[in-house]
């Protein structure tokens, strides 16, 4: 097995888990990431809390990287952190590969409502018809994708 | 002045930003090539598979599983005056043709909205361009589906 680390997954899962209870129970919202960030640009007065959210978003990460150094990647006791490169053989150049994933991504869950958090965390908690469908395509699909193109 | 804007409900969204983010760091889903080590079911046989992020899910679903059920026996959340329950029900073609597009996306970098934005504290090369992209993405998003709520709703409810 390759750099299996059970503990901290579920340390950093129930800390995950938390920040969605409390989103939750203090605001009424969906901790989903994809809908956060998909709407800011409309006139919506929501904006000033989904800033909040996202940069705390980040100083959480750098914050904990820097208390708990060398868990992994980030921080100053980790490795840098790298993107994935494009799979052997496939001559595409590294940023459009990357490009072509982001604009799949903000996409997809534009369109299909959420992504690992707002379905996969959230709307399997509140066990949703359409999360679990959701789940199940995006995981699937995300493990054909890996499989079709030997990027690992 | 409005719930949204008074200084509870701002601090509630930072905190749970906070604990996110630190989350996505302990976690190491902050690590796009570890989550594709997940992803990477082909490696089951050989035994080189990297099982951890079942584990961050599935104990993440657990905790919130409580706090939804700790919410249903209240009429409204803290700070707000409702909760914002997703309105949408019937499985349609957006969610399933979203769902397909996504999971190709991910698949392809290992990257997903929650370690996107929070990979920004260690700036990898190139996530500049992701970051615009997956924006520019959910944004062609919201002009190519059923434009506005309504419509949406009364495609999914």
């Amino acid at each position: 097995m390759d750099a299996f680390s059970p503990i901290p997954a579920l340390i950093g899962g129930v800390l995950i888990g938390l920040a969605s209870a409390l989103l939750w129970l203090g605001n009424g919202r969906i901790a989903g990431i994809s809908g956060i960030f998909g709407q800011l640009l409309p006139p919506a007065r929501t904006v000033v809390w989904r800033l909040a959210f996202l940069l705390a978003l980040v100083l959480g990460a750098l914050a904990a990287a820097w208390l708990i150094p060398g868990l992994g990647v980030g921080g100053p006791g980790g490795a840098p952190a790298q993107l994935a490169s494009p799979p052997p053989g496939w001559n595409i150049p590294a940023p459009l590969w990357i490009a072509i994933s982001g604009l799949l991504i903000g996409f997809g869950t534009k369109i299909g409502n959420g992504c690992t958090s707002g379905h996969g965390v959230c709307g399997i908690a509140r066990l949703s018809k359409r999360s679990f469908v959701a789940v199940g395509v995006f995981f699937s699909v995300a493990i054909l994708t890996v499989a079709v193109t030997g990027i690992v | 002045m409005a719930a949204n804007l008074r200084l509870p409900y701002l601090a509630t969204a930072a905190v749970s930003g906070l604990l996110f983010g630190a989350g996505l760091y302990i976690s190491q889903m902050v690590d796009p090539l570890k989550v594709l080590r997940f992803l990477d079911f082909t490696a089951i046989p050989t035994g080189g598979w990297d099982p951890s992020l079942a584990f961050v899910i599935v104990a993440a679903i657990a905790v919130m599983f409580i706090a939804v059920r700790v919410g249903r026996s209240r009429q409204a959340p803290l700070f707000d005056t409702q909760f914002h329950e997703p309105e949408f029900h019937h499985i349609d073609a957006p969610l399933v043709g979203g769902a397909v597009l996504f999971g190709i996306g991910w698949g392809m970098s290992g990257i997903c909205p929650g370690p996107a934005i929070s990979l920004i504290a260690f700036w990898p090369d190139n996530l500049l361009i992701f970051l615009l992209a997956m924006f520019a993405g959910s944004y062609a998003g919201a002009l190519v589906i059923p434009s506005g709520r309504d419509k949406r709703l009364a495609l999914a409810r």
